[in-house]
């Protein structure tokens, strides 16, 4: 018992820990500033096509979404690029109940400035993107954005 | 009587539930940045046999077709040669016929005639082109513009027009530099 004592008294203090929770608490308020809720499911492959010219999109909430491409489990649903509304696969036509819907959660005065973010896979063909085009400008929808990511220039 | 001082709470925990905060946080929110090129649609034609006129001469027209090969005015273009092309044709050339014609246009803020051109940048893809490439066309054609952009600022007012401040000055540019980037109404040709 005598040796058990003498090494007790040798080890090495325990390190203080009593500001751990603060760290990470620092590191979760981090977390809750810099990023947005996922709202959907995306069910449909999405590379995006890369681009040098890129703007930030302002304002999240006058966003709304339009994803297009080959669904996710194509097993399923087939390699036919599809388009995906909220968090449902749908047709054309369903467009324009869309963006009416879009229109209506907004405030009345912010609805002119609601943005169309088209998140378009890249392999895409243009066919399907260009009704998808038609079918905004029907609606009045006439601001768009065409989702890519901001490719690095080279320098020369 | 003395009180009995309270005893202290266990904090030992907090670190764990803080973590399970945090991990909640990660799992359940993106990072990523929305980025993108915004574009404005036309409004839809009322009569879509009307043909609205403009001169040959005003119009830069461009291509992609199903296999994303590009055609600019007739000729096959690499695409790394069509910002070039766009610059050069929506610059003003005074006189002469194989570029679009040239008008003043009155610019208020500063009061004075400015030269302009009438040229239009007409795009069309087919219906089997790829998004990637009508992306990488878009972007060249933006750049073109921005670039025209940033030489118009620097020579009016010394800085760079992504640098500009005063709305005054950007509303200015512009006028000067609009981004007419013209849209042919969709045919059904090519296929998927």
């Amino acid at each position: 018992m005598a040796r058990f004592k003498l090494k007790k008294g040798k080890g090495m203090p325990g390190i203080n820990t009593s500001s751990l929770p603060d760290i990470i608490f620092m590191l979760l308020f981090f977390f809750m500033v810099s990023t947005t809720m996922r709202e959907v499911t995306v069910r449909v492959r999405q590379k995006m096509p890369e681009a040098t010219e890129v703007q930030k999109l302002e304002k999240k909430s006058l966003v709304s979404f339009i994803y297009i491409g080959e669904p996710k489990n194509s097993k399923l649903y087939g390699t036919k690029a599809r388009i995906q509304l909220n968090d449902v696969f749908a047709n054309v036509d369903d467009i324009p109940e869309f963006v009416a819907k879009e229109r209506e959660a907004r405030d009345e005065a912010d609805r002119k400035f609601i943005t169309t973010s088209l998140k378009v896979d890249g392999a895409t063909k243009m066919g399907i993107v260009t009704d998808v085009k038609q079918e905004l400008r029907k609606s009045g929808a006439f601001k768009i954005n065409y989702s890519t990511r901001k490719k690095v220039e080279k320098q020369q | 009587m003395a009180r009995k001082a309270a005893p202290e709470i266990n904090a030992g925990s907090m670190a764990d539930i803080a973590f399970l905060l945090l991990i909640f946080f990660l799992v359940t929110t993106t990072m990523d940045v929305d980025t993108g090129i915004t574009r404005k649609l036309p409004p839809p034609v009322e009569n879509p046999d009307e043909d609205v006129d403009v001169k040959d001469r005003n119009v830069l027209k461009i291509l992609v077709n199903s296999h994303d090969m590009l055609m600019v005015d007739g000729k096959r273009m690499d695409i790394r040669q069509l910002k070039d092309k766009t610059k050069d044709f929506m610059a003003i050339h005074p006189d002469n016929p194989d570029y679009p014609e040239v008008t003043t246009k009155y610019i208020e803020e500063l009061g004075k005639d400015f030269p302009a051109t009438k040229g239009v940048i007409s795009l069309k893809n087919d219906r089997g082109t790829s998004y990637n490439m009508y992306i990488q066309v878009q972007n060249e054609l933006a750049k073109a513009f921005n670039e025209m952009k940033n030489e118009k600022s620097m020579e009016l007012y010394g800085v760079k027009y992504t640098q500009l401040v005063d709305d005054k000055k950007i509303k200015v540019i512009n006028k000067l530099v609009p981004v007419r980037i013209s849209e042919a109404e969709p045919e059904d040709i090519g296929g998927q």
